[in-house]
């Protein structure tokens, strides 16, 4: 047992440590002032911030109604909600080229002439969105799952509205799974990859993130792809923390 | 709890690929002491298959596809991976010591430093290149010179990490100095994407996503019928030299050296012809 459970972890520990170790702070300080860093980091914060607004507002009602909700239609829906989790990053990218590219689904209704979202920030966000939401309706679903219904079934026979209900009952109770979630979900946007390369292409300032700006970095200047490596590595091992210190809490309330 | 017996078919099963696993890479490496289960092997094998492994820009794919093609003809039991990507990309594979035989770039700027390094053997330019502009059909009647670029409303081109990028660059530079005015600006203002390798700007045209792209005219030659080509005039152009080499400890050495010799012959010059690129120097067009 002890042999390959620690074999598998010294796996999983080492390319992380090695990236680490292999980093010094001068070295990490002088690559953070190479040309594409700046542009890449503020827009990874910007797009990753709206993108996570957007999940956690329209992702808490969405879980919320699939908690309700136990039918066999609504199973299907909550399927079909968590899709994205499986679907490889490079074919959502191709999906959403698909639904909201200039030749998309979409293109005859919502653009007028030639006009697009794809290779625009605004494709950022939703390439972002569409990986990561999946992440934090699981999560809240089984937050507001885990709520006793005896305290809803309380709230109602007082005679509080449903919507009232849900924002001062329900929520306050899911938080910390909430929060974890969010956590989570914020990661995996922060993180994301193919679906923008190929939604949103790769234009310094505009669509590249911090992802894409090591992967071109890569090819050019290793320890600038190196340094921004480190430090998307420490804030989603931050990110990591707080999810994990969430749902424990959420875990000890319920 | 599942059936016992249907687990112990999964292990069978397990056990079964590993066996497989471990037979297919003992072949691979030429190792006939560790058979495989004798059952599972093909009764009678000619020589055990011989992959030839071949680093290539992207630019290059439909002229080194057919090359191959012509060398496992030549060969029996030959197979040839191809891993076509920018040529940058390869490189960086390369310095880290991925494995291969035959690497092509389309610039010297990145096979140069491996050729210093020791890495790969002598480089020898095989094939010139030059850049044309892809515009997708919708917006042809707009754009029909080099001097109409800022008239498309998406533009795409190669990230200057990219041999594709500094060329275009290099085309945009002269274009600024030859039409002067705002060009330069108006063009980068359109700029929507600027991607790693030319298939991909290529791919963006044909998806009828951007209006325009630079590329070489070879990819032209290749996305004919999905997209009209606008040439760029021969002053303001530029001289794309690909250089080939075979890499330092290739496992195929011979064979690799076999497929350089193809790319650089009547035949294989006839293919890159055909695919849109230019022989290697002028010298060689001529009898």
């Amino acid at each position: 047992m002890l042999v390959p459970g620690g074999a598998l972890l010294v796996f999983l520990a080492l390319p992380p440590l090695s990236l680490l170790l292999s980093t010094d702070v001068s070295q990490l300080f002088a690559a953070l002032s190479h040309p594409l860093v700046g542009p890449a980091l503020r827009l990874s914060a910007f797009t990753t911030l709206v993108s996570l607004a957007l999940v956690v507002l329209l992702g808490t009602p969405l879980a919320w109604l699939l908690a309700q909700a136990r039918s066999k239609p609504v199973r299907a829906l909550e399927t079909l909600a968590q899709l994205p989790i499986v679907m490889p990053p490079a074919v959502a990218g191709i999906a959403l080229l698909f639904a909201f590219g200039r030749r998309g689904l979409l293109s005859g209704v919502v653009y007028p002439r030639g006009q697009s979202v794809a290779f625009t920030t605004l494709a950022v966000i939703m390439a972002e969105t569409f990986v990561s939401a999946p992440f934090f309706v699981q999560a809240a679903l089984s937050a507001f799952r885990r709520i006793d219904p005896g305290l809803l079934l309380v709230a109602r026979s007082l005679g509080a509205s449903p919507l009232r209900i849900f924002v001062r009952v329900a929520v306050p109770l899911a938080l910390p799974g909430l929060a974890g979630g969010a956590a989570l979900s914020w990661a995996r946007s922060l993180g994301e990859f193919g679906a923008t390369l190929m939604f949103a292409g790769n234009l310094a300032g505009k669509t590249q993130t911090l992802p894409l700006a090591i992967y071109t970095a890569l090819e050019s200047d290793l320890p600038a792809a190196q340094a921004l490596s480190v430090l998307l590595m420490g804030f989603a091992f931050v990110l990591l923390v707080v999810m994990r210190a969430a749902l424990r809490r959420s875990g000890a309330e319920s | 709890m599942p059936p016992r017996s249907n687990l112990l078919g999964w292990v069978r099963a397990l056990v079964v690929g590993l066996a497989l696993i471990v037979g297919a890479s003992a072949c691979d490496r030429g190792a006939p002491t560790v058979a495989p289960v004798s059952s599972l092997a093909p009764a009678a094998a000619p020589a055990a298959p011989t992959e030839l492994v071949v680093f290539a820009a992207a630019s290059l794919r439909e002229p080194f596809q057919a090359i191959g093609e012509q060398l496992v003809n030549a060969h029996a039991g030959l197979r040839i991976a191809y891993n076509f990507a920018g040529s940058q990309e390869l490189r960086t594979q390369l310095d880290n010591g991925a494995h291969a035989d035959v690497f092509a770039s389309a610039d010297q700027a990145n096979m140069a430093p491996l050729e210093k390094a020791g890495r790969v053997g002598a480089a020898m330019a095989f094939a010139r290149n030059q850049l044309v502009i892809a515009v997708a059909p919708e917006s042809a009647t707009r754009i029909r010179a080099l001097a109409d670029l800022p008239l498309a409303q998406r533009i795409v081109i190669g990230a200057p990490e990219a041999p594709i990028g500094r060329y275009t660059e290099t085309v945009l530079d002269n274009a600024q100095r030859a039409f002067g005015g705002q060009f330069r600006r108006a063009v980068d203002a359109h700029v929507v994407s600027r991607e790693l390798n030319v298939k991909q700007v290529l791919a963006k045209v044909t998806l009828g996503e951007a209006d325009a792209a630079i590329v070489y005219r070879s990819d032209a030659v290749a996305a004919k019928g999905k997209v009209v080509v606008v040439a760029i005039p021969p002053e303001l152009n530029v001289d794309a030299s690909y250089p080939i080499a075979s890499v330092t400890g290739a496992t195929n050495a011979t064979l690799g050296r076999a497929f350089i010799e193809l790319v650089r012959s009547p035949a294989g010059q006839t293919q890159l012809v055909q695919a849109g690129f230019l022989p290697a120097a002028p010298t060689f067009a001529g009898p």
